[in-house]
């Protein structure tokens, strides 16, 4: 888009801040029994005073209830969903605004953030009248998605009588997806591709390093004027400046220096429980590597530990180290 | 089975964890979710659909996790507990195949109000975290 576009986008989409999605809709059936029963059976919930009438009138309930996660179930639209109406004039806000951005390339669209608040339980019998508002636009964010727009929703959710029974704030992004993302998980048709460990960087000093360990050898960089080891893997000598070097092949034995087992966030494609530790090798340089083979509680600074060039998934050979 | 005691509020302390739910992902699971919560959009019934939209297979819809993250709590807090909030944010997609495991912490306490805050976390084998947030329940002062 030229900023000119853009700013015809902008004002599209900020038009539809503060409008309704539609008039306050009355959900197509009450609460009843038999929706709480078939939810439970999927949801594999057991409470009883959702569905154990004796139960349920003897507790502090007084009687069944709704499992408070349905309240949105009570409203929306069912079966329908499945072709929404090709005539543009039929569609309601919401989806006006998501077709302003599908037809501006924001064709991804992803749930990111639903907040839900109950006022009361439901009951069967109660009416559950929904009405949503576009309450927010943000302004253009980066994602690792792609680029797009966060679009905030808050839905009032009222009873027979007019009283409030819950409110839910609901955030999806429409985004601009990025290509890449799209063919790396649709390649392989109906199986999710396995995710493997971040990938080295491989650059103009460093991508020698990382091949020889695709060999399965890892090497430590030798200075070829004055015979000094060095990683990881620079352009320049430290002790003498000289850019001429080769290198040797470790034999991968040394002791823990020191090491860090990581608990939160879990990455995918990593190992846990998952140890890092810098090891310093026989030859006299250190390595930053996995300890692995033993428990983490077994890891002592100074423990013996051996090495060897490992495959630890589809695309990744690395180092790891047992105990010696 | 069901649970019939219910967790009085006094009984609960800050840092006290509810045990581990593993959850198997099923392509049952994905679609008899969203039919129960009346939620017909197709990328949660129709691998095609889901394929169209850069995904290798059907996926959990929001109100299952929300319906899986209440269930989760109050399968703890027992049948007099009321839930007052869920509160999710969503990460990668649950796809058939997948298992998900979820873990929770009681994170605060309100003894004006006998509420208890539950930090919820469903991590799936495969891609990771599929949702985290919190889910506010208020227990009996006494049960
Ligand atoms: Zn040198």
């Amino acid at each position: 888009m030229t900023p000119e576009e853009k700013k015809v986008f902008m004002d599209k989409i900020h038009a539809f801040v503060g409008m309704e999605m539609a008039p306050p809709t009355k959900g197509p059936d009450d609460v009843n029994k038999a929706m709480i029963r078939h939810w439970c059976e999927v949801m594999g919930d057991a409470n009883p005073v959702y569905t154990d009438e004796a139960f349920a009138k003897a507790s502090s309930k007084g009687s069944i209830i709704a499992p408070p996660a349905m309240l949105q179930a009570w409203s929306l639209e069912g079966y329908p969903m499945h072709s929404p109406s090709k005539d543009e004039a039929l569609l309601d806000n919401q989806r006006k605004l998501h077709k302003v951005f599908d037809d501006h390339g924001y064709t991804g669209v992803l749930g990111t953030n639903c907040t839900q608040e109950y006022f009361r339980d439901l009951k069967p019998g109660d009416q559950v009248i929904a009405h949503t508002v576009i309450d927010s636009i943000s302004e253009e964010k980066a994602t690792q998605r792609g680029i797009g727009h966060f679009i905030e929703t808050v839905t009032r959710f009222t009873d027979q009588n007019g009283e409030k029974v819950g409110e839910m704030r609901f955030r999806v992004l429409k985004f601009i997806p990025n290509e890449s993302n799209k063919v790396e998980s649709a390649k392989d048709e109906g199986k999710p591709e396995v995710p493997t460990r971040i990938a080295s960087p491989r650059g103009h000093d460093n991508a020698w390093w990382w091949q020889q360990v695709d060999k399965g050898v890892v090497p430590i960089q030798r200075c070829k004027n004055c015979q000094t080891l060095r990683h990881p893997p620079r352009s320049m000598c430290g002790e003498c400046q000289s850019i001429e070097w080769d290198f040797i092949e470790s034999k991968l034995e040394g002791e823990v220096f020191s090491f860090v087992e990581l608990h939160y966030p879990k990455f995918p494609g990593y190992q846990y429980p998952l140890i890092c530790a810098v090891i310093s090798l026989g030859e006299g340089t250190r390595i930053v590597s996995n300890i692995v083979g033993c428990k983490p509680e077994d890891v002592k600074i100074g423990m013996k530990v051996k090495g060897k060039v490992e495959q630890v998934d589809e695309k990744t050979m690395l180092p790891q180290f047992y105990p010696a | 089975m069901s649970n019939t005691k219910t967790v009085a509020y006094k009984a609960v302390q800050v840092g006290d964890k509810l045990p581990p739910l593993e959850i198997p992902i099923t392509s049952s699971l994905i679609v008899g979710g969203a039919i129960a919560s009346r939620d017909f959009t197709p990328v949660h019934h129709d691998r095609a659909a889901a394929q169209a939209g850069g995904l290798p297979d059907v996926f959990m819809n929001i109100l299952t996790s929300n319906g899986l993250m209440g269930r989760y709590v109050t399968d703890w807090a027992g049948p007099d507990a009321t839930v007052k909030k869920i509160d999710i944010k969503l990460g990668a997609p649950n796809l058939p195949g997948f298992v998900m495991t979820i873990t929770g912490e009681v994170k605060a306490k309100d003894d004006a109000t006998g509420i208890v805050d539950v930090a919820v976390v469903g991590e799936n084998n495969v891609w990771g975290m599929h949702m985290m947030g919190t889910v506010r329940v208020a227990l009996p002062k006494e049960a």
